[in-house]
């Protein structure tokens, strides 16, 4: 029986290959999209052949996607993650002011989103009304058909509250989840005893269905930082707030890869290590 | 079929009927311009409007309509053919190719879908003509939306392979081929298709999203993202700017209604 360690241990293991091999194949990915072998400062005519000519051999020096990713990881452990060529600044100080901003609208956005998932599942489920029932799918149904992107600008555009916007792409994705979940719980014949003996509602889902939801809730945890990320995208671009997601758009837009690179990799640590913390908060629990 | 899957299946119909038919019906382009009516509220000529450019809205909406109702399809069905061979490989070979291909699995599902998306569209050229970048944007789709389908049919292949009918296919002598196209590929149809049904929405917000970022097709071409981006101006808001994204919402609604909803069937 393999034990919390010993799984942790391999998940940790894994999450160090998967960065690798990240970083690994977004520099081959790079190496290889079209336009990498040029440079649009070759097109200024105040350059001299001479001048032309050290451009292209800086480029050929990282024509060779091997080269291109050992540089890289060499001035990764040296601390320096490389300059944007887009905004002519240190990537890691881009990135040390707009990672506040990502984490205040991600942290308001998982928070809230849940809240509000596990408000209309609790209603769900406990409710005898199908009215009830109907508005709670309702509201999931329409919030998880519209483009988090459209979303964004029309609160934007009505001055909403955009930071906590995160919370509404995060709900309906959780809530279908949530309710499936909860309804399992309650049906449990230790639930069923409990409420039959008069056990307050509270205490009934305080005791008994939250500690055989626990598990499940804190993998599904993990999936929502990742979510959140992929919604902040949209909502930073369009509403104007400057964080990563608002910087990976940018180097998106201005095909600046190098900026891009070390997104990437810091998006696949950040998502892993969410993912290996829910894990293993799931196991103490599954096992406590 | 339950009630509610007719339902969303024959709304779905009726909007891919309406859009193929906008063009040869009204017989107006999506592109012509009516430069003496541009920002025309809705009349009986133009039941939508015009936009800033003298464009029929409502040609406009059927267009991209029938672009996404044709190309997320498309894509899809890719994506689940790519996920089927990379999934149904693993699952029946084992051993490393499972290994291999789970972490590749993996790595795609670490990172969020619309930054890995967004990633990958930034690394092919952006400035290619609407035809090109429209083909691009749902080619990425399919080549990068195969990942999560590809461990559901993993599992369900896996699960197959050490089944009762499966063995007795074997020691009755029937090869590996016979095997998977008889036995598995039968039994796997139900997940298949409801896999494509899944991936669709999923692709038809995903280049929703990215049109609004402008990393979709570009004018003059008409897409459901395209569309909403008059949605940034509040100067030019009226309702019949909403009308791309009612329109998104009830075929995004329609397909994950009609999602057949069933398990393996063995």
């Amino acid at each position: 029986m393999p034990t919390i360690l010993h799984i942790l241990a391999k998940r940790i293991g894994a999450m160090i290959l998967l960065l690798l091999a990240g970083g690994i194949l977004t520099a081959v990915m790079v190496r290889f999209s079209p336009g990498f072998a040029t440079d649009e400062r070759e097109l200024d005519p105040r350059l001299s052949q001479s001048s032309r000519l050290s451009i292209e051999k800086e480029r050929a020096a990282d024509g060779d996607a091997a080269h291109l990713a050992h540089r890289f990881a060499r001035m990764v452990f040296h601390g320096d993650l490389g300059e944007s060529p887009s905004l002519k600044r240190p990537i890691g100080q881009l990135l040390g002011e707009r990672l506040p901003v990502t984490a205040e609208i991600m942290v308001i956005g998982v928070l809230g989103g849940w809240a509000l998932a596990f408000a209309l599942a609790m209603a769900s489920v406990l409710s005898r009304r199908l009215a009830v029932r109907g508005l709670a799918a309702s509201i999931q149904q329409v919030l998880v058909c519209l483009p988090a992107a459209a979303l964004a600008i029309v609160v934007f555009d009505i001055g909403g509250p955009v930071r906590a916007l995160i919370a509404l792409i995060i709900c309906p994705r959780v809530f279908e989840f949530l309710r499936n979940l909860l309804q399992e719980a309650y049906q449990q014949p230790h639930v069923l005893a409990a409420r039959a003996k008069g056990l307050s509602e509270f205490g009934v889902w305080a005791k008994h269905v939250m500690p055989y939801a626990a598990p499940q809730l804190f993998a599904l945890a993990g999936t929502s930082v990742s979510i959140a990320f992929g919604a902040a995208i949209p909502v930073e671009a369009l509403c104007d707030l400057p964080g990563i997601g608002q910087l990976a758009w940018i180097a998106a837009t201005a095909r600046d890869l190098p900026l891009l690179l070390v997104i990437t990799l810091l998006v696949i640590a950040v998502t892993q290590a969410c993912n290996t913390l829910s894990d293993w908060a799931a196991l103490r629990k599954a096992e406590a | 079929m339950k009630r509610s899957q007719l339902m969303a299946a024959l709304v779905l119909a009726g909007l891919f009927a309406w859009a193929m038919a906008s063009g040869v019906v009204n017989g107006r382009s999506e592109c012509r311009q009516f430069r003496e009516v541009p920002g025309a509220r809705p009349s009986r000529q133009f039941p939508l409007g015009t936009d800033d450019l003298g464009r029929d809205r409502l040609s406009r909406v059927l267009y991209a309509t029938r672009v996404s109702l044709l190309l997320a399809p498309a894509a899809a069905l890719l994506a689940t053919l790519l996920s089927a061979l990379i999934g149904g490989f693993a699952g029946y070979f084992g051993g490393w190719w499972d290994k291999c291909a789970v972490s590749v699995i993996d790595l795609l599902l670490s990172l969020p879908w619309f930054f890995l998306l967004l990633a990958a569209r930034a690394l092919l050229p952006l400035n290619a003509p609407p035809a090109a970048s429209l083909m691009v944007t749902y080619g990425l789709l399919s080549v990068l939306g195969w990942a999560g389908p590809a461990r559901v049919i993993r599992a369900g292949v896996r699960r197959m392979r050490e089944s009762e009918f499966a063995l007795r296919a074997r020691a009755e002598g029937c090869g590996p081929l016979r095997l998977v196209w008889r036995h598995l590929i039968p039994n796997l149809k139900p997940v298949l298709l409801a896999q494509i049904w899944t991936t669709i929405p999923v692709f038809i917000l995903s280049e929703a999203n990215l049109g609004l970022l402008g990393l979709s097709a570009g004018e003059p071409y008409a897409t459901w993202g395209g569309l909403l981006r008059d949605l940034q101006n509040p100067l030019s808001i009226r309702p019949e700017t909403f009308a791309p994204l009612a329109v998104i919402v009830i075929a995004v609604a329609c397909f994950n209604l009609a999602t057949p909803r069933g398990g393996l069937t063995p």
